[in-house]
């Protein structure tokens, strides 16, 4: 007996890691073992890093304009070459990451959070909401991402902020469904019904139950939906309709070289590059963090 | 033994709307539970049993108020839980529980045994947050789980273990009632054993009353004071368990019995199989709802809907069955049932 309570004592004393610690320990070991998610997720960080202290460490401001060293080739002095003002790409891509980041996280931020607090709400309560909320839903999903964006800039004038809200706007019917989806088939489940029985509230159920146990598709969602927003944004910006000149929002900048393609295609294919390698690792990361997420993978 | 009674069901109706077309309007409905009424004694163990969609596992959800019954009451210690209000029902909850059929579905995944059993514990204000983990282990180690497994997930335990959760759930808040869901069947046999004896320990050591759902006969044999049979939404027949094992009046609840196996290979069982399906509960037969499968059916059976009565050639005080033939039939004339 007494050599049973000692053991008992051991593996009450081995055990004390907090179980959500324990959690996100298995999720970086199963999203480690996925290289092209690490790759992305490393993308991401250093995508961060560089755009959040990089700007104290540059030497040519963004909007220095030099008109004796115009349209210039990567050189030591210049890495990623100089525009048609003779402003420094490399210096005017780290500054334009700050904002295609942030224009990235926050209109799926609030995309989702809105669209998520919609969907569970209509999948879990039902009947009339439900129908009325989806079918809005419907309309929103009925135009082209792109298009709707366009129309709601178009609406509010071109501006960054509003480049936000238009892309919020048209990522929340996706979260919305799949939300929705998910609550519909965790509510049916019994633990639902237990906690029900014990006396939780319908806020209760759908903060500490619902939503913990629909997450999962809808973190992958946001992550892939960050790499479509900052599309959407750049593509915005391109068309004149997101960040006005002399922004260096990527898009804008793209739009900046088009007209020099031939004489000096660096102006374009470095923004462009920054384009790609910031979807391709926000959408790599998505696919590595569906598959970590995934209770049954081990 | 006379124990006051605990729980007191009547007339009590379920039905779910089918809603179709294009407006969505009701087409027609489901009868899920129509019109049963019985009572459970405080300390007793009260079986329900029937075939898959006969309304048992909704007449336990209505009672806890899972789904607003159609039509009836359910008294529980006094108070009308159909009329009670939100607030009321909150802190009633705690006097009632329930024990799930699936121990997969019934633990939220995401959760560690710890945090689902403080929930509970908090939401009822159980003990004060100071005591939380000695009531917590004391609850563990009375359903013969390891305090030490406190902070694992569901599943990291097996079925019969995630069972065990679920019992000390049920039991956290101190009910008075458990309504056991088919809370043995998803396991395996040897395991239903265990814990079909910690139910009885429980119920010996806390007098917990259960109201049981079951489709086998075999499991609430052991556990039941009382059986009740349902077929199609209805009881069919009610009593004491002995009277019912020893003495059933309805065909339904002899076929349900001679399904039960023998433990003897070579002692030859009498079967009767009944045919066909459960007839749909949108749809019920007229009559007798079990006139369609009834080998001794006549067509006043499809006429007249046969009441709950007493037989007449026994005084038993406590069995009732709903067949008009009861005392006639003679089970023994089944020719194709012999041997099967």
């Amino acid at each position: 007996m007494a050599v049973l309570k000692q053991e008992q004592k051991i593996n009450l004393t081995t055990k004390k890691q907090h179980p959500r610690l324990r959690s996100m320990k298995d999720f970086y070991r199963k999203l480690k073992r996925n290289k092209a998610a690490l790759v992305g997720g490393y993308l991401i960080l250093f995508l961060t890093i560089v755009s959040l202290i990089g700007p104290y460490f540059l030497s040519n401001g963004i909007n220095d304009v030099d008109y004796t060293a115009r349209l210039q080739p990567p050189s030591a002095e210049y890495w990623l070459g100089t525009d048609q003002h003779g402003r420094d790409i490399f210096s005017r891509i780290i500054y334009g990451g700050q904002i295609t980041l942030i224009v990235g996280f926050l209109s799926v931020a609030l995309g989702g959070i809105v669209g998520v607090a919609i969907g569970i709400a209509s999948g879990y309560y039902g009947g009339k909401i439900d129908t009325v909320i989806m079918r809005l839903m419907d309309i929103l999903l009925a135009f082209p991402g792109i298009l709707l964006a366009l129309a709601i800039v178009s609406i509010l004038g071109p501006d960054i902020v509003n480049v936000i809200y238009a892309v919020a706007i048209y990522s929340i019917p996706s979260f919305a469904r799949i939300a929705r989806g998910s609550t519909l088939s965790v509510k049916k489940l019994e633990y639902i019904d237990a906690v029900r029985g014990i006396g939780a509230g319908d806020f209760r159920i759908l903060v500490r139950h619902v939503l913990p146990n629909v997450i999962s598709p809808l973190i992958v969602q946001a992550t892939l939906s960050i790499a479509t927003a900052i599309l959407t944004a750049s593509g915005l910006s391109f068309l004149g309709l997101g960040a006005q000149p002399p922004s260096p929002e990527w898009g804008a900048m793209l739009n900046d070289g088009r007209g020099y393609m031939h004489d000096a295609g660096h102006i374009a294919l470095f923004p462009g590059l920054a384009i790609v390698i910031a979807v391709l690792a926000f959408n790599l990361f998505g696919d590595g963090i569906r598959d970590a997420l995934d209770p049954k993978s081990k | 033994m006379t124990h006051s009674t605990l729980l007191k069901v009547s007339g009590l109706k379920q039905y779910f709307p089918i809603k179709g077309g294009f407006f969505g309007g009701k087409v027609n409905d489901v009868k899920a539970v129509d019109d049963i009424s019985f009572e459970v004694n405080e300390g007793e163990t009260v079986s329900i049993v029937g075939e898959s969609g006969c309304g048992k596992s909704t007449t336990g959800r209505s009672i806890l108020r899972f789904e607003t019954p159609t039509a009836g009451e359910v008294i529980f210690d006094g108070t009308n839980l159909t009329t009670v209000s939100k607030k009321e029902l909150k802190q009633l909850r705690s006097e009632l529980q329930i024990i799930f059929q699936d121990p997969y579905a019934s633990l939220n995944p995401r959760q560690t045994v710890r945090q689902i059993l403080y929930e509970a514990i908090d939401i009822q204000k159980v003990v004060p947050k100071g005591e939380r983990e000695d009531y917590l282990f004391e609850l563990l180690e009375l359903v013969g789980i390891q305090p030490s497994q406190a902070d694992r997930f569901p599943h990291e335990f097996s079925g019969g273990q995630r069972q065990r959760i679920g019992i000390a759930r049920a039991l956290s808040v101190k009910p008075k009632l458990i309504i056991c869901d088919e809370a043995v069947s998803a396991l395996d046999v040897s395991i239903q054993a265990q814990v079909l004896n910690l139910l009885k320990k429980l119920q010996r050591e806390m007098g917990l009353t259960y109201l049981f759902i079951a489709h086998d006969l075999g499991v609430v044999r052991h556990i039941s004071d009382k059986i009740i049979v349902m077929y199609l939404g209805k009881i069919v027949e009610m009593g004491d368990s002995e009277e019912i094992f020893e003495n059933p009046q309805h065909p339904y609840t002899k076929a349900l019995l001679s399904a039960i196996p023998v433990p003897n290979p070579k002692k030859k069982s009498q079967r009767i199989l009944l045919k066909g399906d459960v007839p749909s509960p949108m749809n019920v037969p007229s009559g007798c709802r079990f006139h369609t499968r009834c080998p001794f059916a006549t067509e006043y059976c499809a006429k007249k809907v046969p009441e709950l009565r007493t037989p007449n050639d026994q005084e038993t005080v406590n069995h009732v069955a709903a067949c008009h033939y009861m005392e006639e039939i003679d089970f023994s004339s089944l020719e194709y049932s012999k041997n099967v």
